[in-house]
């Protein structure tokens, strides 16, 4: 009673980072740490099943493509490329679909305390990033054992992947804050995962693609992404996004979605941050 | 003032017809989603002063749980403007957000940070919230391991140990066994008297009398009354079992239970007559009670309960006011004061005294409401198997 009271402060009510950003970052970081502890200390192997998915993934997409279809003898170091693409498109796939229903099954935790919402698919988000950073090592080694780089572009590297990790993040924002109110978006979600992984220039290279299929790939912003991450380093001599696309010119369609699609996730996350509570 | 809401309406909008998915939306895009609107909270205006303690009573449905959930940032207000002065912790039931798969130590951190502080005064705090919650032990043990019991435990020592300026807190006297609701009772008050504020949202009128300074009735979203705990105790207990007919008629067959008595003052004294706040064992107990009458009391009759810690009532006795040479009957307004000389059975520990008051003795209608006079502690050093101990005389000799 003795000090003199504190300022009053408005309470505004639930938001994305409600409690400050020093609570929401502290609280992002021990959660991440934890999810990630705890999806390998359980078990016996550890951090190699982690590692295991995408390798068989690849095992047999590379069986597949080198062995039957031969797309893979077309283009230099297909074996490498195949692998970075299958272990970078895994977080984006990994993060995304765990994000889906990260907020609806934190329920007790969302409805019955302050719990800045954005934290919680950003957790799983960077629970991914973990996994990538780990499984990223791997696909170094891999690369520079089959004699491709360093390249000084390798140092471009980061770059690519903080527009993927913006991407990710976006996206789980937006089907995170959709799914309490739209169960189905998690159905959605899944299927439309599955055509991105198809649709994306992941298992094949983008100059095999016909012109007219092109076009449509184009629209997808993680396609001049994942070129932009051939070309840095893979392969210096990849046709890289914009010859890809025909012209510099036609990368504002991509990058215009890709900008679109943060401006939404920032605007529906918002828009029901305050209203989560309720609808769960 | 820490605490200030003004008008706070909230609304929810319930769909008659819940749309929860794309294709119900999409195979009937033309129908409007009707809505029923749920008014929760109506014009919710009150205050809290800095280290109040200040309780929301109100039936289920009443919207004092949604009340706090505003308040603590859970919900979004329809309308109106709340402000607080310090640090909340916003957390409304104990052990929320305890992960099961996470030791003690890692979700006292965790839970710390939840409350607002950083990570790194989280960590200092460990030790105390692990000695608090007596759990020092088992600082390693997954919280999956845990009984119910020691998990809220632990849940309570990090939410007393964070120390925040305003806790709101709904129910959480309700949980655990007798012994740890007394540490919680001791801890709001040093609280209290640490000048911390506390909302409590409850409907155990026998708390909202025994701590809070003032209460606050919540009824179909509305405020009903803000004041005295008594009063807003008395008003809660009309509302419950007022039923359905004119309550002006119930209320002449003596049916409606109602508050007979008020307390004015209760203390214990010592031979000699001041006052003291407790006894030593095996010394008589006097207690003094000045009550002062709500009602007419015709043929009023004091009931005294003793409890102990664990919540067990250890004895009581029922004093009619004509014994003695007392007046009988006591008009309402009037003040009556009872001087008891108790003999004292009770072994080394902290008590408490309540008393019930009833109007007549044939009519039997015992006010409901349970008044509470003090508490106190026995000290002493025969502790005793058993909660109380007596004289005994026992011959021992060989049978012939």
């Amino acid at each position: 009673m003795s000090e003199a009271a504190a300022e009053l402060r408005e309470v505004r009510g639930p938001s994305a980072l409600g409690g400050g950003w020093r609570r929401s970052f502290e609280l992002l970081y021990l959660i991440a740490v934890t999810e990630f502890k705890k999806a390998y200390f359980g078990t016996v192997l550890g951090y190699v099943w982690s590692l295991a998915r995408p390798l068989m993934l690849f095992g047999v997409l590379l069986a597949v493509f080198t062995q039957i279809f031969r797309i893979g003898s077309l283009v230099p170091n297909y074996e490498v490329l195949l692998l970075f693409n299958i272990v970078l498109f895994g977080f984006f796939q990994e993060a995304t679909l765990t994000a889906v229903n990260s907020i609806a099954s934190q329920e007790a935790v969302v409805r019955k305390t302050q719990f800045p919402r954005l934290v919680i698919p950003l957790a799983v988000v960077v629970t991914a990033a973990f996994n990538l950073g780990l499984n990223l090592i791997v696909v170094f080694a891999f690369i520079l054992a089959f004699g491709v780089g360093p390249e000084w572009t390798w140092l471009l590297f980061p770059v690519f992947l903080g527009l993927l990790f913006v991407l990710t993040t976006a996206v789980s924002m937006i089907v995170s804050s959709l799914y309490p109110r739209f169960r189905d978006v998690s159905i959605i979600w899944s299927v439309v995962a599955t055509v991105l992984f198809y649709g994306s220039p992941i298992l094949y290279p983008i100059e095999v693609v016909p012109d007219t299929l092109r076009d449509i790939l184009l629209v997808n912003p993680l396609t001049p992404l994942f070129e932009l991450g051939r070309m840095w380093v893979i392969d210096p001599s990849a046709p890289g996004p914009a010859e890809a696309a025909g012209g510099a010119v036609w990368l504002l369609l991509p990058a215009a979605i890709y900008l679109g699609v943060c401006a939404l996730a920032v605007w529906i996350f918002n828009r029901e941050a305050p209203l989560i509570a309720e609808q769960l | 003032m820490v605490i200030e809401v003004r008008g706070i309406d909230k609304t929810f909008r319930v769909p008659r017809h819940r749309i929860d998915s794309f294709k119900e939306r999409a195979t009937h895009p033309f129908t409007p989603i009707a809505y029923r609107e749920l008014e929760a909270l109506r014009g919710v205006t009150f205050d809290v002063h800095q280290g109040e303690f200040f309780g929301i009573v109100g039936r289920n449905g009443s919207g004092k749980s949604t009340l706090l959930k505003v308040m603590a940032s859970i919900y979004q207000a329809s309308s109106g403007r709340i402000r607080m002065a310090g640090r909340l912790a916003p957390f409304i039931e104990l052990g929320v957000g305890f992960n099961p798969d996470l030791t003690a130590r890692e979700n006292v951190v965790l839970n710390g940070v939840m409350m607002g502080l950083s990570r790194r005064e989280a960590a200092r705090r460990l030790d105390a919230v692990l000695d608090f919650a007596e759990l020092q032990d088992f600082a390693e043990l997954r919280l999956k391991n845990y009984s119910s019991g020691m998990m809220v435990r632990l849940a309570f020592a990090v939410m007393v140990q964070a120390d925040p300026d305003i806790m709101l807190i709904d129910e959480v006297l309700a949980v655990g066994d007798a012994a740890f609701a007394q540490k919680c009772t001791d801890v709001f008050r040093e609280k209290r008297r640490a000048g911390k504020t506390i909302v409590l949202v409850t409907h155990d009128m026998a708390t909202v009398q025994a701590f809070c300074h003032r209460a606050m009735l919540l009824h179909d979203g509305e405020v009903r009354y803000i004041g005295e705990p008594e009063e807003a105790a008395l008003q809660y207990f009309r509302l419950n079992f007022a039923g359905p007919g004119p309550e002006g008629e119930r209320r002449q067959d003596g049916a409606v239970p109602d508050v007979n008595a008020r307390v004015v003052d209760a203390w214990l004294e010592d031979e000699a007559g001041g006052r003291v706040e407790n006894v030593e064992q095996g010394e008589p107990i006097r207690l003094v009670v000045v009550a002062e009458a709500m009602q007419d009391l015709d043929s009023g009759v004091f009931g005294f309960h003793f409890l102990n810690a664990d919540g067990v009532q250890v004895f009581g006795f029922n004093q009619p006011l004509s014994a003695g040479g007392g007046p009988g009957r006591v008009a309402a307004g009037e003040q009556v004061r009872l001087r008891a000389r108790i003999q004292n059975p009770l072994v080394p520990g902290r008590y408490a005294v309540r008393c019930m008051v009833s109007r007549d003795r044939d009519r039997r209608d015992v006010g409901l409401q349970i008044l509470h006079l003090l508490e106190f502690v026995v000290y002493g050093t025969r502790p005793a198997p058993g909660v109380v101990s007596v004289e005994a005389d026992v011959d021992v000799e060989r049978p012939a």
